[in-house]
């Protein structure tokens, strides 16, 4: 008993190991916490980015270190028709989906933000597009579109809007709008659930009281609720903006960047360069082609962020 | 909710809100019916007589059979469960100990160090795959579950951090300062004091991230080349078609079993999921 309490009393007051005593400096432990997420961001995103650099400005194949080369392979891939196709096909895919998957989202958000029977539930299921991996739903979508077993042909027959097949994957445009489609039904729910979030942090008293002076619901819209929301539209359209504009998964599983290659994006494109036909270096060239445009949206973002907590 | 007449809130509530439901919910019925509809119903043309897309009386198992018996969708079920437990494991402990840092102590370089993890969540994947295939394959760890264990947290990590700085920040500081005063050192006051009570952002992040790692898709297209290591979705896409032969109802019964573990995660945690969303955009 008595040893027992001496030691636990000599336990309490001897001075705490140096290790410990490092901990309770705010700097030391700070250092510590962090260290983990800094190996590993600097191994696995710092690093590699790095070595993207590098690896672009030689001719290294799989298997293959290579020689330096300078700007032989950007020189390269901007004189490349497929190249220009999959810059051309980026923006178009990007600037169209992001403008309807905002205007979807934000008209389904403005429905979920009413009171009605079942809305936890249907907000539950809404979210199940962006939920599911892509790439499986992906696969639903292309057995949809598949020119001789079309669900969606077999629809368009029976209404009489249509007397023929319609081969959606096998048409460069039509593959197009398709992966467009695609695109925009896994990126509505999140826009709607995002927008959903803001709406409800608009206070419904502001709403009430403009409709008392007389406003129309639609003037209600434009000068109550868009500008109110309109901080968390920008973050939700950055984002996607980045996400889009780097896709590979729908292309992927849809097309595979046919038919003739009219439909690759950069990554796809990237892809079949440097895992496809084994030239490293140059898929590294075009994956870095995507840069410029990521880094502006991201300094978009970020200033945009900084104004906001600013004020 | 809308004033007026009835027909008002058919038109601006029920019809558009049933159209939303049909055309987000659409593609999984048609997974379901496909996955078990036998392949003599399956590949008839869609203008042919007398065909019913929409509806199967012979319900088969025989795809979800297929799949198990003659897939090894099984072992991809066990490897993406694997990958997705751990690499969320480690992101979360990453996560939730820089979070604490970036939100609490002050430090030099604080804010610049907050900045760039943000723009790390921001690099997309397509970005950096190319030069990450060299360095696994230099480092040996090419087809094996590490390859992923180790890449995944570069997406997760950003994403959990801010996700857990913003709780963080809504603990009130006097609370860690009481533990303090009755002895606590700081490690003890984060562990028992400030950590239990960002439990719910904890859960948040855990969820979001165990759903994005299951999701991922390229770095495992491109990390794994044996058909025993691969992750559902690599393996639904690479092994269930030969050359141009689409094995639609197995692929789909693929999609369906590849979606429910996920999807089961999401419907306990649906409000968790959702702050995850909300809070990562938010930051």
């Amino acid at each position: 008993m008595a040893i027992s309490a001496v030691s636990a009393t000599t336990l309490r007051e001897a001075p705490p190991p140096r290790r410990q005593r490092l901990l309770e400096d705010e700097r030391w432990l700070a250092f510590v916490l962090l260290v983990p997420t800094i190996v590993l961001l600097g191994m696995f995103i710092a690093y590699p980015f790095i070595r993207g650099i590098l690896l672009s400005v030689t001719n290294s194949r799989v298997g293959m270190p290579g020689d330096f080369v300078g700007l032989a392979n950007f020189y390269k891939i901007f004189n490349d028709g497929i190249f220009r196709t999959s810059v051309y096909n980026t923006f178009v895919y990007t600037g169209v989906t992001t403008v309807f998957k905002l205007a979807l989202g934000l008209w389904l958000a403005m429905l979920l933000n009413r009171n009605f029977h079942g809305k936890a539930f249907t907000r539950a299921f809404i979210l199940l597009p962006f939920i599911i991996p892509t790439v499986l739903s992906t696969f639903a979508w292309k057995w949809m579109f598949d020119p001789t077993f079309s669900v969606l042909n077999w629809l368009l027959y029976h209404f009489g809007l249509i007397t023929g097949r319609i081969n959606w994957l096998g048409d460069p445009d039509l593959a197009m709008i398709s992966i467009i489609i695609v695109n925009i039904w896994r990126g509505v729910p999140f826009f709607a659930i995002s927008l959903l979030a803001g709406l409800q942090t608009i206070s419904p008293e502001l709403n009430e009281a403009a409709a008392i002076d007389g406003a129309k619901p639609w003037q209600r819209f434009w000068h109550i609720t868009w500008p109110l929301l309109l901080p968390v539209t920008m973050v939700v359209v950055l984002f996607s903006v980045i996400q889009t504009f780097a896709d590979f998964q729908i292309v992927y599983v849809m097309t595979g960047g046919g038919p003739a290659n009219a439909t690759h994006l950069f990554a796809t494109y990237a892809y079949q360069i440097a895992i496809g036909t084994g030239l490293l270096s140059e898929g590294a060239a075009i994956a870095l082609a995507m840069f410029p445009v990521l880094f502006l949206v991201v300094i978009i973002q970020l200033l945009y962020i900084r104004r906001v907590e600013v004020r | 909710m809308i004033e007026g007449a009835i027909w008002r809130k058919w038109v601006f509530f029920y019809v558009p809100m049933a159209l939303f439901l049909l055309f987000l919910l659409f593609p999984f019925y048609w997974m379901v019916i496909t996955s078990v509809r036998p392949d003599g119903e399956l590949y008839r043309p869609w203008n042919s007589i007398n065909y019913n897309p929409f509806w199967t009386w012979k319900p088969t198992w025989d795809h979800v059979r297929y799949l198990f018996e003659e897939t090894l969708f099984a072992s991809w079920l066990w490897n993406t469960t694997f990958i997705a437990l751990a690499s969320t494991a480690i992101s979360l402990v990453c996560g939730v100990f820089a979070g604490y840092a970036l939100s609490r102590l002050n430090f030099p370089f604080a804010g610049s160090l907050g900045t760039g993890i943000f723009i790390t969540y921001l690099v997309p994947q397509t970005l950096l795959f190319i030069p990450l295939a060299e360095m696994i394959r230099n480092y040996r760890l090419g087809d094996t579950p590490w390859a992923l264990i180790l890449t995944y947290p570069t997406f997760l990590i950003p994403f959990c951090t801010w996700l857990m700085m913003g709780y963080f920040k809504a603990v009130p500081r006097e609370l860690e300062e009481c533990a303090r005063i009755d002895g606590a050192s700081r490690w003890q006051a984060m562990l028992y004091i400030v950590i239990p009570v960002a439990i719910p952002g904890i859960l948040s992040a855990g969820i979001f991230a165990f759903t994005l790692s299951w999701n991922e898709f390229i770095y495992a297209l491109v990390f794994l080349s044996s058909p025993e290591q691969k992750t559902v979705p690599v393996g639904v896409t690479s092994e269930l078609i030969r050359g141009d032969v689409f094995y639609w109802g197995p692929l789909m019964a693929g999609a369906l079993l590849g979606s429910i573990p996920v999807a089961i995660a999401y419907s306990f945690f649906v409000e968790h999921y959702v702050a995850g969303l909300t809070g990562s955009v938010k930051g």
